[in-house]
């Protein structure tokens, strides 16, 4: 061919020259665990379903999410949200609202009526579930998705254990307990109320179950012993918060003192003030910070007008007269009696000492563990017995719905592997997405929502749901906050920075791939990636 | 319900994504997406191009080529001096550049630039746009000449600036360009002021500016929005039009190949390099600075600057380059802040 003079080559483009042989380490696309979903006791996949919701797809969202939750509307409303705790974003400006998108996306689903996917086939195999508590539920719930026959039996007249027994309606209104309770029954699981079981293993035998897995909670008041007047009015908190259930409301009188420093005191005293105590009193015998309630449950009764007394014991209680003695702390941090007495006027006493397992349904059950008033299981959570697994509350636990909850799931996961003679092997965990890993130069500065409070008058006096929810505007405003820690969310940064145009875009929802013909190895992907998805390898020369 | 707070937290949408610093967002529309975010992208500067890990300049290179092909439809000749851009993107007989491309001498991009777009003139063919480009030697150094002539003349040109500080492919020769305190291989790191000599060098921008051109700006790679925006801008904009791009060099500077587009930040941040706009010889917008550092924090990542932090006159002349960042504070008023901006 002929060339003009002294041009001895054609012309070639550069993509000959394969530069990625200069590479010394190489960036991996990886998905690092999100602090968010490290923490949540129900092994939510949060960050998931946050991605799903701040593109406005809240189906998905909510399936997502439903994958391991079954009740997201609860959730939303009484979880403690451990996640919101380590949430990356409160090293920023304040952790990402996580509950009440999560209330939020639990309401779309009730008001659209979603409904769970059936199970693809029955396995022909019938667990019996003892309790229609969050333990029990959730446990039935994932049992029987995949594909079991599951039958819950519950010894009280209701569905919903603690959740209904224990949670006063100011905070989780019964409606939207009742939808979640029944799309889990709608999946065809049986549930019969009013059903006590005596004996598990005859129960198992005569009800052709493979296994069971118990769940019956802790429903008996711890008492204290309190010499008391014969004509004193002392009841227990479990009790009290019980009966609220029932036509017949408790009569507690005027002034009413709670002694306890949970969270069950704490409801106790809201639920008397509601029914027009005019003076609720929490009596606990050590400082507001060593109490085991949740601080913003502690404001919110205080905005009720709930009092507090610190650093006392109750030492006896006559008709009407209550006597007190101040306590002060000793060096350890533990309370000690100091002699000083005061005298306080009340109409009644709610103990609220925490509460013990009703073990009747495990008499002769052979092989049965039980320490320190609790069900040991092991981690499989299965009980000494072949067969017989449990959760929630009578087992060892921190006793929240929530951990409840994963209980159920964790325990159906054994269980199914168990019904197929295999073992259930959980993934193996990735590398947490720790806030280092992240450049959280990319992020805007958004300041946290604040969920609607109702007024305080009509705290004191209704069971009006007290934390309001977020409207559709927020709700994506708050999703939308989620940094997407340690999971590609397709901001095309590693795309977009690459010197070498090394970085493949794959399309939406596809997310990148990298080029190593091409990439040099500079690391500036991995420096940039805002949620830390991306990690360096060293190549082997 | 009371509800204070929300109503005010919606008037001040930020996204973590929209309207914030990554390059793409999947919740925008296509056309609300950055040039670089799009599937399609021109890739003026393709793969195999012979830029050291990291270059500063190839990217942005890419990103200022690829807004300019974009906004003038495709219709784009490039004009280049010498400098590492020729040299790493057309070894014999290679090529890493996807549009026309001509180089011709060290110093006279401008000059060649001019000639074109007034043969595009010649040819009828005023849709075709002219980009002329070089590194700070062949801009403010060699070129320099060539480019005032075509400011004041005010040819139909985007000359375009990639300023890495120094000669880099020479083997990092100290230019008008080179900060000072730096260590180059001219200006070495030894006697009572090392490194470059303070009172040196020359702002091109501010030269342009003064020229009274219809457009000047800076920008830096660690802001792809901003960058492509004023590429938008002057595309947009018939006459000279000046951009001047700061570009890390991982080789002359001696930092860390991945720590380019950080260092482009941090630049911005401490106010070392000041990013603005002007139009017609008045200075109209800067782009503001988001969390101010300390100048240590840009220079310590970086070995040409190493001499500065082990003795006693290095820590002069931090206090000195601190100085220098706080006069440009003040100067295009960088620092006043009221929340990030969309």
């Amino acid at each position: 061919m002929k060339r003009p003079f002294a041009i001895s080559l054609d012309v070639g483009t550069s993509l000959a020259n394969l530069t990625g042989s200069w590479r010394t380490s190489r960036p991996v696309y990886v998905d690092r665990l999100p602090p968010c979903n490290n923490a949540c006791p129900a092994g939510e996949n949060i960050q998931s379903w946050l991605y799903h919701a701040e593109s406005g797809d809240y189906e998905t969202a909510w399936r997502t999410l439903s994958i391991d939750n079954p009740m997201p509307a609860v959730m939303g409303r009484v979880c403690y949200h451990p996640c919101e705790n380590v949430c990356s974003r409160s090293q920023l400006d304040e952790a990402v609202g996580i509950n009440s998108v999560e209330r939020f996306l639990g309401d779309v689903a009730i008001r659209n009526g979603w409904r769970f996917a059936p199970p693809q086939a029955d396995t022909g195999k019938r667990v019996l579930v003892v309790g229609a508590g969050p333990s029990g539920l959730s446990a039935a719930y994932h049992l029987r998705r995949k594909g079991h026959a599951v039958e819950i039996r519950e010894a009280g007249p209701f569905t919903g254990g603690m959740m209904r027994f224990g949670i006063p309606k100011y905070r989780l209104p019964r409606d939207v307990l009742e939808a979640e309770i029944n799309r889990i029954i709608d999946l065809g699981v049986v549930m019969k109320l009013n059903t006590k079981i005596d004996h598990v293993v005859d129960s198992m035998q005569a009800g052709r179950f493979d296994a069971a897995f118990l769940a019956v909670g802790a429903h008996i008041g711890k008492r204290a012993y309190i010499p008391a007047g014969s004509a004193a009015k002392v009841l227990d908190a479990v009790a009290l918060l019980r009966s609220m259930e029932g036509e017949d409301k408790p009569l507690l009188g005027r002034r009413v003192v709670v002694y306890g420093g949970g969270n069950t005191a704490i409801d106790a005293a809201r639920t008397a003030r509601r029914l027009g105590a005019t003076e609720a009193i929490i009596i606990y015998r050590r400082t507001r910070d060593r109490m085991p309630a949740h601080d913003f449950e502690v404001e919110e009764a205080l905005q009720e007008g709930i009092m507090m007394k610190w650093l006392s014991t109750i030492k006896r209680m006559d008709e009407g007269v209550l006597t007190v003695e101040k306590m002060q702390l000793d060096e350890k941090g533990f309370p000690q009696p100091t002699g000083e007495f005061e005298m306080l006027e009340t109409d009644s006493l709610v103990l609220a000492l925490g509460q013990d397992v009703d073990m009747s349904l495990l008499d002769g059950v052979p092989g049965l563990k039980i320490k320190d008033g609790v069900v040991q299981v092991d981690s499989n959570m299965m009980t000494g017995y072949a067969g017989i697994f449990a959760g929630g509350d009578m087992v060892p636990s921190e006793r929240t719905v929530t951990v409840a909850v994963g209980h159920g799931k964790k325990a159906a996961r054994h269980i199914d592997a168990w019904l197929r003679g295999a073992i259930y092997t959980p993934s193996e965990k990735h590398e947490l997405a720790s806030i280092e890993k992240l450049n959280t130069w990319y992020y805007a500065d958004a300041p946290k929502t604040v969920r609607p409070m109702l007024e305080v008058a009509r705290r004191q006096s209704t069971f009006e749901e007290v934390q309001g929810g977020l409207d559709e505007t927020n709700a994506l405003y708050e999703a939308r906050r989620c940094l997407s820690c340690g999971n590609c969310f397709e901001c095309d940064n590693c795309y977009g920075v690459c010197p070498d145009n090394a970085v493949i875009k794959l399309g939406p929802g596809q997310r990148f791939r990298f080029n190593y013909d091409y990439c040099k190895g500079c690391g500036v992907c991995a420096q940039e990636c805002p949620c830390g998805a991306i990690a360096m390898v060293s190549e082997e020369i | 319900m009371t509800n204070g707070t929300t109503s005010a937290a919606i008037q001040k949408l930020h996204f973590y994504q929209k309207g914030t610093f990554t390059v793409g967002n999947r919740l925008v529309s296509e056309a609300d997406r950055s040039v670089q975010a799009s599937i399609d992208r021109s890739n003026a500067l393709t793969c195999g191009h012979r830029a050291c890990q990291g270059c500063g300049e190839a990217l942005g290179a890419r990103y200022a080529l690829d807004a300019a092909l974009r906004a003038a439809g495709g219709n784009l000749i490039a004009v280049n001096a010498t400098g590492c851009l020729e040299v790493f993107t057309t070894p014999y007989p290679e090529t890493s550049w996807q549009i026309p491309w001509i180089h011709s001498l060290f110093g006279n991009a401008a000059a060649v630039a001019t000639g074109v777009a007034a043969a595009m003139r010649v040819k009828g063919r005023p849709e075709i746009r002219v980009v002329a480009q070089g590194g700070d030697g062949g801009t403010t150094d060699i070129g320099f000449g060539c480019l005032s002539g075509m400011f004041e003349r005010n040819d139909d040109v985007l000359y375009i600036c990639y300023d890495n500080e120094a000669y880099m492919n020479t083997g990092v020769q100290r230019s008008s360009a080179t900060p000072p305190a730096a260590r180059t291989a001219t200006t070495p790191a030894v006697g009572p002021q090392p490194g470059n000599v303070f009172g040196t060098g020359k702002s091109v921008p501010k030269i342009a500016v003064a020229h009274g051109i219809p457009f000047v700006a800076t920008a830096t790679v660690a802001d792809l929005h901003d960058l492509e925006r004023k590429v938008v801008k002057a595309m947009g904009i018939h006459g000279a039009r000046y951009l001047h791009i700061h570009v890390p060099c991982p080789l002359g500077w001696g930092s860390a190949s991945q720590d380019t587009i950080r260092l482009a930040q941090l630049a911005v941040e401490c106010g070392m390099f000041p990013v603005f706009e002007a139009e017609h010889g008045v200075v109209t917008g800067r782009r503001k600075i988001r969390r101010r550092v300390p100048v240590e924090d840009y220079l310590k990542p970086q070995r040409r600057f190493a001499h500065l932090f082990t003795t006693e006159e290095g820590r002069k002349c931090i206090s000195q380059l601190q100085a220098m960042a706080d006069r440009n504070i003040a100067e295009y008023r960088l620092f006043d802040w009221e929340g990030d901006v969309e």
